[in-house]
């Protein structure tokens, strides 16, 4: 009873952390099946073949690109219209202000069934047609709330006397904008960005009401899933969260080596 | 290090700083009141006051960082008031640093010069952390310094740019009450090395009189009196600057007449005389005032001699603090004095409870005006 008492915390602990990583490991694991029928449920027989032809699929690799490629442009787009709003914002007292703000925060609260629908009333009234150009535009229009959000948030924590102190030592606006402003919202914008690539990319409800003919990843395993979805697909996820973790490790592992190293000058010093 | 320290190699150009009927209104407040000051070149100047006296936007409009409603601001004749921020030649201290995170201890000393488009800036920038003692820690990020060290990099990053004057705001307030003596002799040898003037605004009257050669108290929006810490110290001309610089303690009465160089006053039952120099009214009411420590006790009875002004009452608390004993005193008319007596004679030390006389010399009084406004903040 004593033993529970004091392990409680880490008992929870592992059993949240197992509650998160269950299907993603499950995913990983199958990603090495051979099914035996068409549908890939029950591990069978390892099997490397899903990984060593990738595109082995007809549609996979070609969505998966698509994907990337509407996140991509969705993103930069939405990035640098979303951090000119939030400096705008949170920078200028203007007639709307309050209003805007509110405006901005809405689309994150309406639900995507609602924002595909009623996008795709407006390109078909409009006669704009449905594919590429409208899911990405869609797109843009739903991360940009987020952006602006994150954005806003980094700026608003920033302290308004380190722009004061830059144009104290001769900074011009525009110097103070490059040398101090930009530089210290910088971490907060990518982080943003991050986040509008990955909410285009595994989005499915908003893609699949504009997209027409077009077939994104999502769309693409939803179609999928009907008859058996491929092995292919549970590897090429597997890929994109291992990449993602590769990615989060070398970030932290810099981060560690520059502080160690630091630290033995300062020993040193 | 081919440098020697000194302002001749730190290359100074010392300039007066004159604040002329310098206004600042907000919405429905002004914090700085029709002002006008001059602050002569070299010189080691204190604004003291309490918060929301306008001490800081003064300091504020001088930087460009808040533009003043009327008035004008001259730096060696030449006139900054249309200037902006970073085209003054004038430097700050923020409060509380606002070093640049992002950048290391170097690169923040570098940025003003930098900013002029000036290309080598290492000689200058190693030369100005040696005089603030920091060489070794160059390539620090802001964030793994202690207080001290950014108190230093934010002073290094301001003098490098050789300002006309440098402006400190409350430069010492986020640091602990040991290392605020320390930077306080540090400001003050910068200060002598570099030889520029130094404005700096403080809300601790013990700060300003250690640090500065000239003090102006601000109560306001106003400067209510001005000189040298020691001048102001021993003839407040105002109840807010006799409160608030150093204790008083205070009777009110009344002047009945004038012998030779002196006031005569009666007031709570004793009469009391001053030097007219020393007194800020020559008539009627009148608040009758003397520091704690320009005061001798002695139980009632004794012989204080003549020629003294004196009080009685009774001893409240007495506290021993082995230089000195503080004794708080309930004097015949209620108010409460505060006296502090070397502990120099051989007698024993008061009692609450005992009756006493509290005696002092007529040249140590002074004379204040009774004003409603500031009298009830005692």
């Amino acid at each position: 009873m004593r033993w529970l008492r004091r392990n409680i915390i880490g008992i929870i602990a592992v059993l949240v952390l197992v509650y998160l990583f269950v299907p993603i490991a499950v995913v990983a694991v199958l990603s090495f099946n051979q099914p035996e029928g068409k549908y890939n449920i029950t591990f069978n027989e390892f099997s490397l073949s899903a990984w060593a032809n990738m595109c082995g699929v007809p549609g996979v690799c070609e969505s998966f690109a698509l994907s990337i490629q509407i996140g991509l442009l969705a993103t930069v787009i939405a990035t640098i219209f979303g951090t000119m709003i939030a400096f705008a914002l949170v920078r200028y007292r203007f007639r709307g202000r309050d209003t805007t703000n509110l405006l901005i925060f809405l689309p994150m609260a309406t639900p995507e069934v609602v924002l595909g629908s009623s996008l795709l009333a407006l390109f078909l009234n409009i006669t704009f047609p449905l594919g590429f150009w409208a899911v990405t535009i869609a797109h843009i229009m739903f991360i940009i709330s987020f952006i602006v959000v994150a954005v806003k948030a980094r700026l608003q924590g920033m302290d308004p006397r380190l722009e004061e102190a830059s144009r104290d030592l001769y900074a011009s606006p525009r110097a103070t904008f490059r040398y101090v402003t930009f530089p210290l919202v910088l971490p907060g914008i990518l982080g943003a960005a991050l986040l509008g690539f990955a909410l285009s990319f595994d989005d499915f409800i908003i893609t699949f009401f504009n997209a027409g003919t077009m077939v994104t990843f999502p769309v693409y395993i939803w179609g999928a899933a009907q008859r058996g979805i491929p092995v292919q697909v549970y590897a090429l996820a597997t890929l994109v969260f291992f990449l993602s973790l590769v990615l989060v490790l070398v970030v932290q592992g810099v981060n560690a080596r520059r502080r160690r190293r630091l630290e033995a000058a300062v020993a040193a010093s | 290090m081919s440098m020697s320290s000194g302002s001749a190699s730190l290359g100074f150009e010392v300039k007066d700083l004159e604040l002329i009927n310098l206004t600042k209104r907000f919405a429905d407040f002004v914090a700085v009141d029709d002002l006008t000051l001059t602050i002569p070149a070299g010189s080691f100047f204190a604004l003291l006051g309490p918060s929301g006296c306008g001490k800081t936007t003064t300091l504020r409009m001088v930087a460009g960082l808040e533009d003043p409603t009327e008035g004008q601001i001259l730096l060696g004749g030449d006139d900054l008031t249309r200037l902006k921020a970073y085209q003054r030649p004038v430097n700050t201290v923020f409060q509380s640093y606002a070093l640049f995170p992002h950048l290391d201890v170097f690169e923040n000393v570098a940025f003003g010069l930098r900013r002029r488009g000036i290309k080598d800036v290492s000689a200058a920038v190693t030369a100005m952390l040696e005089l603030v003692e920091l060489g070794n820690l160059a390539r620090r990020k802001p964030g793994q310094l202690s207080g001290g060290q950014q108190q230093r990099v934010a002073v290094a990053r301001a003098l490098i740019n050789h300002p006309g004057v440098l402006l400190l705001d409350e430069p010492l307030g986020a640091l602990d009450l040991k290392l605020r003596r320390q930077m306080q002799l540090e400001l003050k040898r910068i200060q002598t090395e570099v030889g520029t003037s130094f404005v700096h605004v403080t809300h601790d009257q013990e700060e300003a009189m250690t640090m500065a050669d000239t003090v102006a108290v601000m109560n306001q929006g106003r400067i209510e009196q001005m000189g040298a810490p020691v001048d102001i110290y021993d003839l407040p001309r105002t109840r807010f600057v006799a409160t608030f610089l150093g204790q008083s303690n205070e009777v009110s009465g009344r002047v009945t007449g004038t012998s030779g160089g002196d006031l005569l006053i009666e007031g709570a039952g004793s009469r009391f005389t001053l030097p007219v120099t020393r007194s800020a009214v020559d008539t009627g009411d009148i608040l009758v005032g003397v520091r704690p420590e320009k005061l001798s006790i002695s139980a009632q009875g004794s012989d204080i001699g003549d020629d003294v002004n004196y009080v009685t009452g009774k001893v409240t608390d007495a506290s021993f603090t082995g230089v000195s004993t503080q004794y708080l005193v309930m004097t015949s008319w209620g108010g409460e004095w505060m006296v502090f007596e070397q502990n120099r004679s051989l007698g024993g030390t008061l009692r609450p409870g005992d009756e006493v006389t509290v005696h002092w010399r007529p040249e140590h009084t002074f004379g204040l005006a009774v004003d409603g406004s500031a009298a009830e903040s005692a």
